[in-house]
């Protein structure tokens, strides 16, 4: 094991929570009555749907696509029949068309599902369109995707690809667990992207908090050229892409711009074991890792469940409410999003499904800021929180920008560290969004 | 369930840190330089202490009342001004000048800007500096030797400044309190004990307290190093770096300014001492730094990532 540690500067401490469910196996969770999948799941333009009420469908059938070159297809994770297509809510807040199909409990499979075969006898080309085939988006929660990303302009040259499995998010264990359970997939879908984009350099990285998952990898990389496994300090946000870009190549990515301008890919350690899995065995992205976890669960677990499946469910195969939910997060704490009902379903980027107490849930009471600094420190992207949250609070917008409020990746450290309680990160996502509709405007 | 779900953008959750825990952690520190303060100057400094930490509190309370603004004497705040304000009387003033002080300290320096984090002055300095110039015999005399419990008695730095006479104290006895003083400033080890305390908590950080004793050492070396020695354990050096000039809402944020800022009371601080009419001038050097620092924060920000050197951003 390589005892070099890669890290970044900044950054926090947060309780990892991750015991919960940290040992506990993916368990394969069974299939629910009714699955809704969103026609959009992914960044991009929304699918248009191939099939119709009362049609019959199977596993890995796809139902949905778009022309755009930015959107991937979206496949049926069971089968059965197609009883509504309407607006139903998802876990980014909004209404987005979706497929309701009632399962008749046989998870039939497809006959387009076919194994892909050997690496060796696919093109960069063929990889590609596997990949988008599939209905791949970054499944860490971004749902970019995946395809776009490994097709770069011309003009970059491209020559690392990272895969992120920092899984630094408090509570998560999802990929922590693939990465322990499921290193072959891993591998399969490291090389396999390494191929689409022509790149001869691949990084694992992991946190060392995950001594287990960096001694399987490690062991399942032996003898595979270019592929390194490499550990980073545990420490909020590593996972971040420009932080793990940073620390592990020492590139900066400029501001406003992204990794292929330092010649880099950065790609979720589930969405790689995904890719893995699609080669090896023909089935899209119609399943994916979601760790069930929070105080109000009753038996926190990692399940491997089909997309579609409601939160309620998913929670219900965890033995159900322990106590009565205070908060219900669609990933993590730090960056997760907080529901208004368990009525949403999983979808590709749900990387956890996280249950608070009511008392955890209790907003905390906001006092004044007393200039400690802290925020500056741990910003990992060395901004002045305090600064641009008091321009945005005056709704002074200008003064935000002036101090760089567009390059905040909401990651929330400088909120989570504030001893004065104040809605730091809050406040600049406000003026973030107000900067870059302006500026939009302004084109 | 629906409408009895919380919802609030991220993070959710927040780290047990708060405002109380801070000035706990500063109050904690105080603690032995406190205990050293009685021990030396006895129920004078007791009285001291009581007086100005309730009338501290007691103004900051009354204040948010009229003013209808939350309550927040619980952030125990103005109980660390209230012990910091006294630390720096001599055991010689009377228990009304400490009131007369924290009033002034809470009511007008902190309370009047807007509270907490808006004073532009460091409170317990700024209400020294208001008793200095309304009742000075009170203030800059009045010194008590606790090694002969006699009135009157002149600082360490007063003799090398000249402007009194006596009998310079051994290092060890200025170390330990032993020598004349204001009842807070005198035992260098147990404040010393407190500032390292706070670093150690990650309450304060080290850079103010060692670029000014720094800065006052170097330029003491250079300029009249026979007496180093009373130049940092002689006055209120030790309390001023460790305790005064490390107050958030008054000292830079940056790691960068926080530098330009100690350097600067250090300059200060020996300009006063070696051509100044005071023999001290820790607490005008920081109330100087003090004014200085919005323009310090202003200008010394952090290089943001990413973004090209020189400031600009690389607009799309």
């Amino acid at each position: 094991m390589s005892t070099k540690l890669f890290t970044f500067k900044g950054g926090v401490h947060p309780p990892q929570s991750k015991s919960l469910t940290q040992n506990v196996p993916i368990e394969d969770a069974k299939a629910p009555d009714i699955v809704v999948i969103p026609l959009s799941q992914h960044i991009g333009a929304p699918c248009d749907p191939l099939v119709a009420v009362g049609d019959t469908v199977k596993v890995g059938q796809k139902i949905g696509e778009s022309k755009a070159f930015v959107s991937v297809p979206v496949h049926s994770s069971v089968s059965g029949t197609v009883k509504k297509i309407e607006p139903r809510q998802v876990p980014g807040g909004a209404k987005v068309n979706s497929i309701i199909i009632e399962s008749d409990g046989k998870l039939e499979v497809h006959e387009s599902v076919q194994p892909k075969g050997s690496l060796d006898n696919l093109s960069k080309e063929d990889i590609l369109s596997i990949i988008k085939e599939a209905g791949m988006a970054g499944m860490g929660g971004a749902t970019f995707p995946t395809h776009v990303k490994l097709s770069p302009p011309k003009d970059k040259t491209m020559d690392t690809l990272l895969v992120n499995g920092a899984e630094c998010e408090p509570y998560l264990t999802a990929d922590h667990r693939i990465m322990l359970e499921k290193p072959e997939l891993v591998l399969l879908g490291t090389k396999a992207v390494m191929k689409a984009l022509g790149v001869a350099k691949a990084y694992i990285c992991i946190e060392n908090n995950k001594p287990d998952a960096i001694e399987a990898l490690e062991e399942a990389a032996k003898g595979e050229e270019g592929i390194e496994v490499v550990s980073m300090i545990a420490k909020y946000p590593q996972g971040d892409e420009k932080r793990l870009i940073n620390a592990i190549t020492g590139r900066v990515v400029p501001s406003g711009g992204l990794p292929m301008e330092v010649g880099c890919v950065v790609e979720n350690v589930g969405t790689i074991a995904t890719i893995g899995n699609v080669i090896q065995t023909g089935m899209p992205c119609v399943q994916r890792v979601v760790t069930v976890t929070g105080s109000a669960v009753e038996t926190p677990k990692n399940l491997y469940v089909r997309l579609g499946t409601l939160f309620s469910d998913a929670i219900e195969m965890c033995g159900g409410y322990k106590e009565e939910p205070g908060k219900i997060i669609n990933g993590g704490p730090m960056m997760g999003i907080a529901q208004s009902s368990d009525q949403v379903p999983v979808i590709k980027g749900t990387s956890g499904i996280l249950v608070l107490n009511k008392k955890e849930a209790n907003l905390p009471e906001v006092s004044n800021c007393i200039l400690c600094g802290k925020c500056v420190e741990a910003c990992p992207v060395y901004l002045m929180p305090y600064k641009i949250s008091r321009f945005s609070l005056l709704k002074n917008f200008d003064g935000a920008d002036e101090y760089h409020a567009t390059d905040c990746i909401e990651c929330g450290a400088c909120s989570y560290i504030c001893p004065a309680k104040r809605p730091l990160k809050e406040s600049i996502s406000v003026a973030k969004k107000e900067i870059l509709t302006r500026r939009k405007k302004a084109k | 369930m629906e409408n009895k779900l919380i919802g609030s953008s991220s993070p959710h959750i927040r780290s047990d840190e708060t405002t109380q825990k801070l000035m706990l952690d500063v109050i904690i520190a105080l603690v032995p330089a406190l205990a050293a303060s009685i021990y030396y100057f006895g129920f004078k400094a007791m009285i001291l202490l009581l007086a100005s930490v309730i009338s501290a509190v007691a103004t900051e309370y009354l204040c948010q009342k009229f003013m209808n603004r939350p309550i927040t004497v619980t952030d125990l705040s103005a109980v660390v001004t209230g012990i910091l304000l006294a630390f720096n009387l001599p055991a010689q003033a009377p228990w009304w000048i400490a009131v007369v002080g924290s009033v002034f300290a809470i009511g007008i320096v902190k309370q009047v800007f807007g509270g907490i984090g808006f004073n532009f002055l460091n409170p317990a300095l700024a209400g020294r500096a208001f008793l200095m110039a309304s009742w000075s015999p009170h203030i800059a005399g009045g010194f008590i030797n606790p090694a002969t419990d006699a009135v009157a008695s002149a600082t360490p730095l007063a003799m090398i400044k000249g402007t009194a006479s006596g009998q310079l104290p051994s290092l060890w006895d200025m170390f330990i309190g032993n020598i004349p003083g204001v009842i807070g400033e005198t035992s260098s080890i147990l404040l010393l004990a407190g500032g390292i305390y706070l670093i150690y908590r990650g309450t304060i950080k080290w850079i103010i307290p060692a670029f000014y004793i720094g800065t006052v050492a170097v330029i003491a070396l250079i300029f009249d190093a026979g007496n180093l020695p009373y130049h940092i354990l002689g006055g209120g050096l030790i309390l001023g770096a460790f305790f005064m000039a490390t107050d958030y809402a008054t000292s830079p944020v940056t790691d960068k300014g926080k530098i330009i800022y100690a350097v600067g009371a250090g300059v200060l601080t020996m300009l006063i001492r070696k051509l100044g009419g005071y023999p001290e001038g820790v607490s005008y050097s920081i109330l100087l730094m003090n004014i200085l620092t919005p323009m310090i924060d202003k200008y010394v920000k952090p290089h943001v990532f990413g973004v090209a050197t020189g400031g600009k951003k690389n607009e799309k």
